[in-house]
């Protein structure tokens, strides 16, 4: 089998399990496989700057955030639709992300982690100064009646998990597209080898302040998804936490490997899952867990498959 | 016609001149080796030619426009291309796309993997098209640096000690590429391997601290005293 059509089986065949699964699975994984999708597309997007481009961002929660509040507030005072509210998060997202990709980009390493952070912080405490509009922690919730796009009620499980399906396919498919395209694979070279990309005569700060506005505006995507899915909005999602979630399932789950965000995401979320089942030091577990694989398998779930049994694996 | 020229280039390292006011004339169309010792200037002059380090003063001009302050990327886009001293390929893709990244600078579609399997012939790495860059001999990874400045089609190919790590039969192919490029390249060379510089250089150029201290034909300059004191090592 050629390398597309094993790339094509393997991706395509997820897509199809997911699709299967929305049928089969019993309410409450339906429930979280819903809610891991649309993580794992803000994954994806972080994967796009750290996993592709290589630039660690400690700030993506700014991004999540901004998509969320950008629909949130747009549906909330504005009283938009949820098809405009979600273009006023997208657009909001990538501006956010040209502003932020703009400054911290002058700055590289741990720099680049701070400047990000440190943005991150400045976005998180504008919503609670504004707490008047964003309710600051408590939060808004969304209305039934609000969350109905194009005649398809989004609070309803089903319409809901589908909804995470077209969200998440939409951004695998667009990822998987890139990465085969010749501005993926500069971006791979920038990650690889910066200098010698530029000796190659790529103007690398535009090939980076597009993949930071790539991956900003698709977190967006992730974030005005959220809120609209799950009819809340609030501060959580622009702390500190929602800046560390991204690299950690992209690091479990196989850095800048197409899958490696939904396996990391899929992983850890059933990893708390089940073993808060068990007990309530389970954030124990989920840390042992963590440390094991980091040992054992330091180029996450994915990377050990590519590793091991694909080199191929995009 | 000067395809390249510099006037009172320098740089000065926290207050050490790396290299010092030198006037640097390079016309279309001939292969010039840049010789002399080691922490002679030879990396950082053409450093600043290709825009890698930014000089503390002077001038550097391409084809008539002064590019002494134009951006690396933009330099390489006006028809230059370097090649580095330490190995420096995408260790982690495979050793067509290395060389299809320089490729693409210039062509698109169709013509790009027809540029990639050329230059991966001229070096003789052809066979090696889907290894892992990271996976070839560091003879080979050489050989693909090479690969990867051909690639570009450039007008002025800066090669940065390219035969370190060869071995006997791939340095005498090398040379014979050279003389092969010759008629449609301009090239700057860096060597120390003095039986590729006397064979494929029309003209030699030597530097020593930072200055330059002889420059003529590669008969000239094995006969110069002072080169053979500075450089040559005729212990007397």
């Amino acid at each position: 089998m050629s390398d597309t059509a094993k790339t094509v089986a393997l991706h395509g065949g997820l897509l199809a399990l997911l699709f299967a699964l929305g049928f089969l699975l019993p309410a409450y994984h339906h429930g979280n496989l819903a809610r891991i999708m649309v993580l794992a597309s803000y994954a994806i997007g972080y994967n796009i700057l750290f996993g592709y481009t290589g630039l660690l961002s400690l700030g993506h929660a700014l991004f999540f955030a901004a998509g969320m509040y950008g629909m949130g507030l747009a549906v909330q005072y504005l009283g938009l639709s949820p098809g405009p509210a979600l273009t006023a998060g997208l657009v909001a997202g990538a501006i956010v992300a040209g502003a932020v990709g703009l400054l911290a980009l002058r700055t590289a390493g741990v720099a680049f982690m701070i400047v990000t952070l440190m943005f991150a912080q400045a976005g998180y405490l504008t919503v609670l100064y504004f707490g008047a509009f964003t309710r600051g922690d408590e939060g808004f919730v969304l209305q039934q009646a609000q969350r109905v796009l194009w005649g398809i009620d989004l609070s309803d499980p089903v319409h809901r998990y589908f909804a995470a399906f077209a969200l998440f396919a939409t951004c695998l498919a667009a990822v998987l597209w890139m990465v085969h395209r010749p501005f993926g694979k500069v971006l791979i070279a920038i990650r690889e080898n910066e200098d010698r990309a530029r000796m190659l005569g790529y103007d690398v700060f535009a090939y980076k302040l597009a993949a930071v506005i790539l991956s900003g505006t698709i977190s967006a995507a992730a974030g005005a998804a959220y809120g609209l899915l799950f009819g809340y909005v609030g501060a959580t999602f622009a702390s500190v936490q929602y800046s560390i979630f991204p690299l950690l399932w992209v690091l479990l789950g196989g850095a800048g490997t197409v899958l490696g965000p939904f396996i990391g995401t899929l992983f850890m979320f059933y990893l708390i899952d089940l073993s808060s089942g068990i007990t309530t030091a389970y954030m124990l577990i989920a840390g042992v867990v963590l440390v094991l694989l980091t040992l054992f398998a330091p180029q996450g779930l994915a990377g050990e498959l590519r590793k091991r049994i694909w080199r191929g694996l995009p | 016609m000067m395809l390249m020229s510099t006037r009172g280039l320098t740089r000065q390292f926290a207050g050490l001149h790396a290299v010092e006011d030198v006037d640097f004339d390079l016309p279309q169309g001939q292969v010039r080796a840049l010789i002399g010792p080691n922490g002679a200037g030879k990396t950082t002059f053409v450093g600043m030619l290709c825009g890698r380090i930014a000089p503390t003063s002077g001038t550097v001009v391409f084809d008539g426009q002064d590019i002494s302050r134009l951006a690396a990327h933009k330099r390489i886009n006006l028809g230059m291309a370097y090649t580095f001293q330490i190995t420096s390929v995408f260790a982690n893709l495979s050793v067509a796309e290395n060389v299809a990244l320089a490729a693409r600078r210039r062509r698109h579609g169709g013509a790009v993997q027809d540029a990639v399997v050329r230059a991966l012939q001229q070096v003789g790495l052809q066979d090696r098209l889907a290894q892992n860059a990271g996976d070839l001999s560091y003879g080979h990874q050489r050989l693909l640096e090479i690969a990867m400045g051909l690639a570009q089609h450039p007008r002025l190919l800066i090669l940065d000690e390219p035969t370190q790590g060869l071995t006997d039969s791939e340095i005498a192919a090398f040379k014979a590429l050279v003389r092969g490029l010759a008629d449609t390249t301009t090239i700057l060379l860096i060597e120390h391997n003095m039986s590729v510089v006397m064979e494929t250089a029309d003209v030699i150029t030597v530097l020593n601290s930072g200055r330059v201290l002889a420059e003529g034909s590669p008969q000239a300059i094995h006969a110069d005293p002072a080169v053979q004191r500075a450089y040559l090592g005729t212990g007397g």
